[in-house]
């Protein structure tokens, strides 16, 4: 059985069980049966694409079916990017199911759930599965659909509807981009399948104007600013590991459906081109976590930050093109690597995150930072669990996440050899960018961590929280165990990951697995070399060294008491730090330029009993200037084209005359 | 033969930093003593206040958690590491290329992303304080540091601080103005990063002024012994990574023999003292300044990192 008949048996797979959880919808058994089997056919799918990641040579795969438009059939094809995306997606998928055995069990609607679950992991395969721009959208749009309705699970909860509005409207939107820009690629003749789009020529204006759509169409959907905002409204509002799925896989989708156009489709890109996804991608780093960094609510800092790894994949991508279109290719294979080293890191401590998230939602009923605190005792697996997200996260060695943005950074090392001198400046800059996101990424999820999982808990529900059943424990362990090993072992995932650069720019790194030590060193190990498993066992033994030797020679005392507080202990909990707090000076610093943000005191007068009180104001400018500006026309228009609504059939008769010449006066004035 | 010799040198390299790292902060303390007229406290003040503090019996918070007992020691073992990783007497040793600079840099942000949660694990507010402030100062000053590399990368096509140091110890290199822009540069960000003035003060006890010393507040005994070897480390740390990139003065080159590495050592204790005295005399010199004003001292450690950058891109030559 070829490569991509299996994986098409697993989406159809999938869709069976889609319509099997209808029928069982209200059946006890229902969630364990379902998570069980995706879980099963996910594992199917994933052995199945890292099989053919890993094989090596083997040529692209493909598969017609007599589905789609009849002149066209339905083209699926399974290339080394492809695959790389299955596992990516697959990965995810079988991590969300079997985190959804336990946490599944405390759905109050479980058919709210059960069917669209499975039939969203089938649309994202077929998105990456697919090869004709008729069978994409198709997909895409199935899996923007089965996402919404899980969006819309909790639809009764506040704020949930006007999220699923949001990313209703965002997604038509993209996906109308996405069309236009297919159609743009086909051409008059009209040859929708990517392999005639692959070898047709295209001109310079086409390309332009497909860059722009995909910048619109697959930038709404993987959360690129300006185009956000419906993200980190949809992606908490859904079920935990639907928002784990949402933030750590269908983001990636849509970057896939980038690569396949720009990389692939469209053929060599051109360095303008490259300056404004670099641009785009240093921008939306560095907002996505300064908007994460002003959130109290646990689940959409998560959504937030994961706009900021969108931006970092972008500004990788970027680099990739600009070093692509002037020919280096050794400086593209790693720019390029680096983006799909940091899609995989994404995936999994995002995915991670949003379970450790779902398992305090669980435990507490909160997802307010300002109302958790203290759970490292109470959940203290979920803890560890999520400390190991929170520090591979916040790029910090010898975890993964490290890794990509170092690779990222060596990449950017390279851009004194390019010859435009826009991309020679924009490049330092845009790197600088990126380091203040790494930093800021540390700071939030300090915060994240520090004020919901750390000091004196602030609410009952804190107080008395249990820890979560054991798939959801396995779920989150798997993936930190993940984490850790991709973060000290990259050699190997770097060699795995060149078929795709081979494929898509020609060129690859040098390999990996030739170096001693499992260092990796991306050009040379003079210029700059890295290993993560050396780093580890230093530490580990270095730490080691100290705890014997003080163990060995230093006092044994250890004596309980309270907290100092300088002569004055905080008596309630609430006097902790919170999350606005610890956001406090980095407010001060950025968010006056960005948020508008203000302190209001409001200190009563001497005398005066009632409490002081601080106000902070926060501006969502790209919100309140954009988009609030457009709905506001909508609105007024929608307005006054309403008296169209209520006229007589006479008048109905001539408006639908007039409009028929109108029409035909500018075809025949066109030709 | 060779594998021992190198992980001789790796292994005496690794103690040397521990040794001197408390002396180094004793010399500046007693220079910083002697410039405003006072006796001072001995040189070897820190190894006693180190002995003394692991003498003394530990306590713990009522609510700590197991993260604050094991942050000392994760601290500790990474800012060791990376003090051990920077060439100090002697270029290319054993495993120097297991981490390049901005690994080094990255480990240190791992001590201080764990150091910033022990001070959140007891919820007081100083703890917190500290942290939150602690976290805005990395968020400004990692941008500068990321541009002073590449600006030294761009002189030395490499972050690999042994390829870097050779490269600078040759006369290839001579003096240049970007590369005068990033030591300024890289010494603005190394007093941020250290807690120095004119960014955060370390002998403060006073609430409000303080930074890194209010986010360990509630260590004591072992724990703060292993917190101030930390700091003490990794002000060596910097100073050696100043002096390796910007002033390889007789730093032993690789492989070239014991003697040149007794030299090496004994110009690297040289120029300790001269960074230590200059550091003190700094200090001294300068008071601290708000906590709302580090954001423009770092900023402008940013602009002459782009500045050096830019230079380099208009002539290779400046």
């Amino acid at each position: 059985m070829s490569a991509v008949v299996l994986q098409m048996d697993c989406v159809a797979g999938l869709l069976g069980l889609a319509v099997l959880a209808v029928v069982l919808s209200r059946s006890r058994i229902a969630t364990a049966v379902i998570y069980s089997a995706t879980l099963a056919v996910s594992a199917i799918a994933l052995a199945g694409s890292l099989r053919w990641l890993l094989g090596g040579t083997a040529d692209a795969t493909e598969l017609t079916l007599p589905i789609g438009l009849p002149w066209l059939g339905a083209h699926f094809r399974l290339d080394a990017l492809a695959s790389f995306f299955l596992v990516v997606v697959n990965l995810g998928g079988a991590a969300a199911s079997l985190y959804g055995l336990g946490y599944g069990h405390h759905e109050t609607a479980p058919y709210r759930v059960l069917p669209f679950f499975p039939a969203f992991l089938a649309g994202m395969n077929l998105v990456v599965l697919a090869d004709d721009a008729f069978s994409y959208l198709l997909c895409w749009e199935f899996m923007s659909l089965a996402s919404w309705a899980l969006v819309m699970a909790h639809h009764r909860e506040a704020g949930n509807a006007r999220a699923g509005y949001i990313y209703l409207v965002m997604a038509s939107f993209g996906t109308l981009a996405l069309l236009l820009a297919f159609g743009l690629l086909a051409g008059p003749a009209g040859d929708y399948g990517f392999a005639a789009i692959r070898t047709a020529q295209h001109t310079p204006y086409v390309a332009t104007l497909v860059l722009i759509l995909m910048l619109l169409g697959a930038g709404s959907k993987a959360g690129l600013v300006p185009l956000h905002v419906w993200l980190p409204l949809a992606h908490p509002a859904a079920p935990s590991h639907v928002s784990a799925l949402m933030s750590g896989v269908m983001t990636k989708v849509a970057i896939y459906g980038f690569i396949r156009v720009i990389f692939d489709l469209l053929g060599q890109p051109t360095w303008p081109a490259s300056v404004v996804v670099l641009f785009l991608g240093g921008i939306t780093a560095v907002m996505g976590i300064l908007y994460a960094m002003m959130e109290k609510d646990l689940k959409r800092l998560l959504a937030y930050s994961t706009i900021e790894n969108i931006g970092v994949i972008f500004a990788s991508l970027g680099l990739a093109m600009a070093f692509q279109a002037n020919g280096l290719k050794l400086a593209a294979a790693l720019a390029f690597t680096a983006a799909l080293f940091h899609v995989l890191n994404h995936s999994f401590f995002k995915s991670l995150l949003f379970f450790g998230a779902g398992a305090v939602l669980t435990s507490t009923g909160e997802r307010d930072m300002d109302k958790l605190g203290g759970l490292i005792h109470r959940m203290p697996y979920t803890s560890f669990a999520v400390l190991v997200g929170c520090v591979a996260i916040s790029a910090l060695p010898p975890f993964n996440g490290f890794v990509s943005e170092w690779l990222m950074f060596q990449a950017v090392l390279q851009s004194p050899d390019l010859p435009q001198w826009a991309l020679k400046i924009m490049v330092p800059a845009v790197g600088a960018m990126l380091a203040l996101a790494a930093a800021l990424a540390a700071a939030c999820f300090v915060k994240a961590y520090g004020v919901a999982f750390l000091g004196r808990p602030r609410s009952v529900a804190a107080e008395t929280a249990p820890e979560v059943d054991r798939y959801s424990l396995i779920a989150m362990f798997i993936l930190a165990a993940l984490c850790l090993l991709t973060g000290i072992l990259p050699g190997l995932v770097i060699d795995a990951l060149s078929p795709i650069t081979i494929e898509i720019l020609g060129g690859r790194m040098p390999i990996q697995a030739n170096e001693p030590w499992l260092s990796i060193a991306p050009i040379a190990e003079s210029r700059s070399s890295y290993n993560g498993l050396l780093v580890m066992v230093f530490i580990t033994m270095s730490a080691s060294l100290a705890v014997f030797f003080i163990h060995r020679f230093a006092s044994h005392a250890l004596r309980r008491g309270p907290a100092w507080g300088c002569g004055f202990s905080d008596p309630t909990p609430a006097a902790q730090y919170s999350s606005g707090s610890f956001a406090q000076p980095i407010r001060r610093v950025f968010g006056t330029l960005v948020f508008h943000a203000r302190d209001h005191v409001d200190m009563p007068a001497p005398g005066d009993i009632r409490p002081a009180r601080l106000r902070i104001e926060l501006h969502d400018l790209i919100w309140e200037r954009i988009y609030q500006p457009i709905a506001g026309a909508v609105g007024f228009s929608a307005d006054r084209l309403n008296r169209l609504q209520f006229l007589t059939i006479r008048r109905y008769l001539s408006l639908v005359f007039a409009t028929l010449v109108t029409l035909l006066l500018v075809l025949a004035i066109w030709s | 033969m060779v594998v021992i010799s190198d992980i001789l040198v790796q292994g005496v390299q690794m103690l040397l930093v521990l040794v001197l790292a408390p002396l180094l902060t004793g010399f500046v303390r007693k220079i910083k003593a002697r410039l405003v007229r006072r006796q001072g406290a001995s040189i070897f003040q820190p190894y006693r206040d180190l002995l003394r503090l692991l003498r003394k019996e530990v306590v713990l918070a009522d609510n700590a958690s197991w993260l604050f007992r094991v942050t000392p020691y994760v601290t500790f073992a990474a800012i060791w590491v990376a003090a051990a990783l920077v060439p100090t007497f002697a270029t290319g040793l054993l495993f120097n290329w297991t981490a390049d600079l901005i690994a080094i840099v990255a480990l240190l942000g791992s001590a201080r992303f764990f150091l910033a949660l022990a001070g959140m694990d007891v919820g007081t507010s100083f703890g917190g304080i500290g942290s939150s402030r602690e976290v805005m100062i990395a968020a400004l000053a990692e941008p500068a540091m990321l541009l002073i590399f590449f600006c030294m990368a761009l002189v030395a096509g490499s972050t690999q601080l042994s390829t870097v140091a050779n490269l600078m110890a040759s006369s290839y290199v001579g003096l240049r103005v970007s590369l005068g822009m990033a030591v300024i540069a890289l010494i603005m960000v190394a007093l941020a990063e250290n807690a120095r003035i004119p960014v955060d003060t370390p002998a403060t006890h006073l609430e409000l002024t303080m930074v890194h010393e209010a986010m360990v507040l509630e260590y004591s005994g072992r724990h703060l012994a292993m917190i101030e070897f930390g700091a003490f480390l990794k002000l060596l740390l910097y100073i050696s990574l100043i002096a390796c990139v910007f002033l390889p003065w007789k730093i032993a080159l690789f492989g070239t023999g014991p003697l040149s590495y007794a030299i090496g050592a004994g110009a690297y204790i040289v120029k300790l003292a001269v960074a230590g005295f200059l550091l003190a005399l700094f200090e001294t010199a300068t008071a601290k300044m708000r906590v709302f004003r580090v954001p423009q001292f770092l900023g402008a450690a940013l602009m002459l990192g782009l500045l050096g950058t830019l230079l380099l891109f208009v002539s290779r030559s400046f």
